[in-house]
């Protein structure tokens, strides 16, 4: 069993639904990422996102959007990123850590050579938001044969035709994006994700997760209800944006947010 | 396989998944992979519908202006001394140039799929004044995205798309220019995507786009060549055409694709020279990657990350490019080559003086290769020289070089 497939089983186990929150890496700076990680599987996190950060983040919001541009002002990069990874290895084997960006650092660095080194590094899985299933071909194989899983996104305007399409390729779990829009947009509605869900139901085993407008106690536990996980990203990222000059307040500020949805998805 | 028969290949590109050769293709979010369907849908069926082409015909026969002349630069070839120099007057074009042709058949599509919405990224603002301008007259909402450098340098464009009544947003993200409006656009349309349609203005972004926009613009090139053959009786031995997403160039070249006599030469801005690293070159000095929905040529650093772009023209100032222009320069059917700002000055100037038409500065890079060409060539030569848009809009820039507030 991979990380993923154990944690999930786990938390299955145990009734209890994944919290995966999202960071991007190296923001603000890339010598803080690492404890940020620590400290958000400490408050409560199962699984972890972390962003390769994208010079044009077309997908995202302004709040990552800025996350991108201050971390790649500080020396953020790709590989950067996954020796991130290797290094919250080294005291953590049993978290999952998903990388999340866009295509074109990746191809730079070339398939082959990302997914060698991120299977070094511990990486689990890698969801490309620029890479649709009709582009994945020459990707997904690349991944797999190092173990790693490809993430992808299903949104509210996919047709049943293509979430079949996107279920065949789907390992690791499905993203679930709730609403029309980028990262950090609008509020979620929680009957419609669920009849959404119900619908991919049909269609894979791989676990469910939500993202995309769940920012307190309350979505997120209104949201693994009806879904496998709950991804929280744009409201941490904030977090960490007003207190990028006074970093050594991050952690705590992050730890008290997952706490709050933590409690609120186990209750 | 001969080179003819090749060239005769080219026509049938892009494939069914968008590809022209390795690039091209569909490199977006799920949320969009439905209306870009839909879109490749409507406009299969609508580019074989007589009606909906008669009414492309109509519009740019009575709204537009064309045929656009076809212009022997007499005195001008004479003071080079080389080739003769024809220009494709699509500077004479209703707002001021090529972009319109494009718009009129996007805007037709929006109404025969009865978007009320559309939207567009503008770097010099000639293709969001293009989209301001048919979206006022089909009475569509509109909103246009500029980064906010651009809306400084280009501030007469800004107003004449306020005046047409659309909504600019000044894009502050990233290097503020075209390629964060276009980032910003993308953001729009992914929240507003029932109701919006994307009016995009190059031969780039995801497919059908850069299909559908080099067929609106194949007008140009469809004239030029008949136009050569009725008023010259001969077609040209040279095509040049400035290339910043490559809409113009697109247009111009696609229907001299199999002429295999007639060479072709498209046109980057070498901002202050591709040696610097300053410029918006990707096919002359940038390598193959994703960027906007598409594989092609890109300005990258060695992560990967987009680089920042420079030019005097704002309208070339992005550090991507048409697919299809990638797939030509691998196969050599096209000769991309630089003009620096420098060069594209002194053009702007010469044909000014020379033949009483002021071009825009996109257009500069085109006629300051031009005429370099022009120059390594016989009298008994032909180029056609795509003399995109008009400068009328670029005066404040040149009046600013020259130290002077107009």
């Amino acid at each position: 069993m991979t990380r993923i497939e154990e944690k999930f089983a786990a938390l299955n186990a145990d009734g209890k639904k994944a919290l995966i929150p999202y960071i991007t890496g190296g923001d603000p700076k890339p010598e803080y990422t690492e404890n940020l990680m620590h400290a958000l599987v400490e408050s409560g996190a199962d699984m972890l996102e972390l962003g390769m950060p994208f010079s044009d983040p077309m997908a995202d919001g302004p709040v990552i959007q800025k996350a991108c541009e201050r971390a790649l002002g500080a020396g953020a990069s790709v590989q950067g990123v996954l020796d991130i990874v290797e290094s919250f290895r080294k005291t953590d084997s049993i978290t999952p850590v998903v990388l999340m960006g866009y295509l074109n650092p990746i191809e730079h660095m070339g398939y082959d050579v990302f997914a060698a080194n991120a299977k070094k590094a511990g990486v689990d899985g890698v969801l490309l938001v620029d890479l649709p299933p009709e582009e994945a071909d020459d990707v997904v194989p690349v991944f797999k044969a190092s173990g790693i899983d490809t993430i992808f996104l299903v949104a509210p305007t996919t047709t049943e035709a293509r979430a079949a399409k996107i279920a065949a390729h789907a390992s690791g779990y499905l993203y679930y994006v709730s609403v029309k829009g980028v990262t950090g947009s609008a509020t979620l509605d929680v009957d419609e994700v669920g009849r959404k869900l119900a619908g991919l139901r049909q269609l894979t085993d791989v676990p469910l997760a939500v993202g995309f407008g769940i920012r307190d106690g309350a979505s997120a536990a209104a949201v693994s209800q009806v879904a496998d996980g709950v991804i929280v990203g744009s409201v941490l990222v904030n977090c960490i944006a007003e207190l990028a000059d006074t970093p050594e307040k991050i952690a705590p500020a992050l730890q008290e947010r997952i706490k709050e949805m933590r409690l609120a998805m186990d209750a | 396989m001969t080179k003819a028969n090749t060239y005769a290949e080219l026509l049938q590109l892009p494939d069914t998944k968008g590809h022209f050769g390795p690039y091209g293709g569909r490199f977006v979010s799920e949320t969009l992979s439905y209306a870009l369907e839909e879109l490749e849908e409507t406009y299969n069926k609508l580019s074989k519908d007589p009606e909906f082409q008669a009414e492309f015909d109509k519009d740019l026969a009575h709204y537009v202006g064309r045929p656009s002349p076809l212009y022997h630069a007499e005195r001008w070839s004479r003071i080079l001394g080389g080739a003769q120099i024809f220009l494709k007057r699509e500077d004479l074009n209703h707002t001021g140039a090529h972009k319109v042709n494009n718009t009129i058949g996007q805007a037709l599509l929006a109404k025969y799929t009865g978007k009320p919405r559309v939207i567009a990224e503008t770097g010099a603002g000639q293709h969001g004044v293009a989209t301001a301008t048919v979206a006022a007259r089909l009475g569509l909402e509109c909103e246009i995205f500029m980064g906010a450098d651009d809306v400084k340098r280009q501030s007469l464009n800004v107003y004449r798309m306020k005046l047409l009544g659309a909504k600019v947003h000044a894009v502050t993200s990233g290097s503020r220019t075209l390629k964060d409006a276009m980032n910003e656009a993308l953001r729009d349309w992914v929240t507003n995507v029932d109701n919006t349609f994307y009016i995009i203005g190059t031969v780039a972004g995801p497919h059908p786009y850069p299909m559908l926009v080099r067929d609106f613009n194949s007008v140009i090139g469809r004239e030029a060549r008949e136009q050569s053959l009725t008023q010259n009786g001969r077609l040209p031995d040279a095509l040049v055409a400035c290339v910043g997403g490559g809409s113009n160039a697109m247009g111009l070249f696609y229907p001299f694709l199999q002429d295999e006599s007639v060479a072709m030469y498209g046109v980057e801005a070498g901002g202050n020279g591709v040696e610097t690293g300053r410029h918006a070159a990707p096919l002359c000095a940038g390598e193959p990657g994703v960027l906007h929905g598409n594989r092609t040529y890109l300005m990258q650093d060695n992560d990967g990350q987009i680089i920042e772009t420079h030019s005097v023209s704002a309208g070339l100032d992005y550090p991507g490019v048409g697919p299809e222009h990638a797939y030509l320069k691998d196969i050599g059917r096209v000769n991309y080559v630089a003009a620096n700002d420098h060069e594209v000055l002194a053009a702007f100037r010469e044909l000014t003086r020379v033949e009483g038409i002021m071009p825009a500065l996109e257009s500069s890079h085109a006629l300051a290769y031009g005429r370099k060409l022009a120059q390594s060539m016989r009298p008994d030569q032909h180029i056609i020289i795509n003399l995109s848009g008009r400068g009328d809009k670029d005066i404040h820039t040149v009046a600013g070089i020259d130290g002077i507030t107009v």
